[in-house]
């Protein structure tokens, strides 16, 4: 809940800092702050846009406003591919359950990588464990991102010298997040995940392809 | 009670050492080739009835002449006892596999095999169970190096994942974990 608010915050403080839509932002916002689970904001976002992209013409602008659309789409319904290794697993579930419950962003986690954007690398990366990964990875659909979750999974952690150990799943796939602690408390890996919600929403994929 | 079913055991069976710790652990060493025949009479023998094997594990001790035991732990249920027959063998001598006799230690053969490299004779499938497809050397040998030879990596041009020689950042250190503060303490 802290942390839902906490990008409540974020988006109403950027609705101020883009002066175009300003009091629509802020009667937005009063609104938003009221509103339990965010959906009138992200309504807002969508309209007021994230990120301060300074926009030259009506054609780029409008375009900005199709990606923001698209991120906003997006971020919203991210689903993590369930790929829990070790213990960091549990917290995933954690994450997951009631008391966190990963479903109010709108993040329901799938069995299937062919059905999921998103794979949280939960504990431990094997060699033995590693080419299953990345054959995981490369079914999921693009646009797809990884957060790396736990020590071992950011640089091997307790198992850095280990023989049988990846030294961080970096070297296997692209990571977006990295999550620290051993294990990241439900908490963290929420806030991991709201981060690559962050990031989704400062994609500019339309606009860069259209002033190239 | 435990002392006179190991003499017991000590008279019938080929026992070469007896070792008693803390006056409740008895260890048993038999030669090597007599395993299962000493397997057979201790889960069969009515004075015995040791139907469980709890485990088997391997030792590595690479200064003696074997340098590798093979520990295997018995519960009798029905006369509340445990015992343990060690047997020594080294990288070339092959031990009979006791999955005739007890079919569950068909998997820990396997796992030794895996980590030291001892061979089992007549076992039925004795293939690596933990290590990497492919694994080269035997990870719990005392001269097998911590972080081992080779790592994993992605390899973007091929497609797949390959092994390297292992480069580490860092190497690996050791602590002193003497608190500076205890010595003040004492004086």
């Amino acid at each position: 809940m802290l942390a839902a608010h906490k990008l409540m915050l974020n988006s109403s403080l950027r609705c101020k800092g883009s002066c175009y839509l300003a009091s629509r932002a802020m009667a937005g916002t009063a609104q938003s702050q009221t509103s339990a689970l965010g959906k009138l904001d992200n309504v807002e976002e969508m309209l007021t846009g994230g990120g301060n992209v300074p926009v030259a013409d009506n054609v780029e602008y409008a375009i900005s406003r199709v990606d923001d659309l698209v991120n906003w789409a997006r971020k919203g319904s991210l689903w993590p591919m369930t790929f829990g290794l070790a213990c960091c697993a549990v917290e995933m579930m954690h994450a997951a359950a009631s008391r966190y419950d990963m479903e109010r962003f709108g993040m329901v986690f799938r069995a299937s990588p062919r059905q999921s954007d998103v794979m949280i690398v939960a504990g431990t990366l094997t060699n033995k464990m590693a080419p299953a990964l990345r054959k995981v990875y490369d079914q999921m659909p693009e646009p797809r991102w990884v957060v790396s979750m736990g020590s071992c999974a950011n640089g091997g952690g307790y198992y850095h010298y280990s023989y049988a150990i990846v030294r961080g799943c970096d070297r296997i796939v692209p990571v977006d997040i990295y999550v620290p602690g051993c294990p990241p408390t439900a908490e963290a890996l929420l806030y991991g995940l709201i981060q690559l919600q962050k990031k989704i929403k400062s994609n500019k994929g339309l606009l860069l392809r259209l002033r190239k | 009670m435990l002392l006179s079913i190991s003499e017991n055991i000590i008279k019938i069976l080929p026992i070469v050492r007896f070792e008693l710790y803390n006056e409740e652990e008895a260890v048993f060493l038999t030669p090597t080739n007599s395993i299962v025949n000493v397997m057979q009479v201790l889960k069969n023998h009515f004075n015995y009835r040791f139907k469980v094997l709890t485990c088997v594990s391997g030792v590595d001790y690479p200064e003696n002449l074997y340098r590798f035991q093979v520990v295997y732990d018995l519960l009798s249920i029905h006369y509340n006892g445990r015992v343990r027959i060690k047997i020594l063998t080294d990288e070339l001598t092959p031990v009979h596999s006791i999955q005739k006799v007890f079919p569950a230690a068909g998997w820990w053969e396997s796992e030794i095999f895996d980590m030291y490299g001892i061979f089992f004779l007549n076992h039925s499938s004795l293939t690596r169970l933990l290590t990497d497809y492919g694994f080269q050397g035997y990870p719990l040998r005392k001269d097998f190096p911590l972080s081992g030879y080779t790592e994993a990596r992605y390899n973007v041009t091929k497609n797949r994942v390959v092994y390297e020689n292992v480069e580490l950042a860092q190497e690996y250190r050791t602590f002193e974990f003497i608190s500076p503060w205890e010595v003040f303490n004492k004086k």
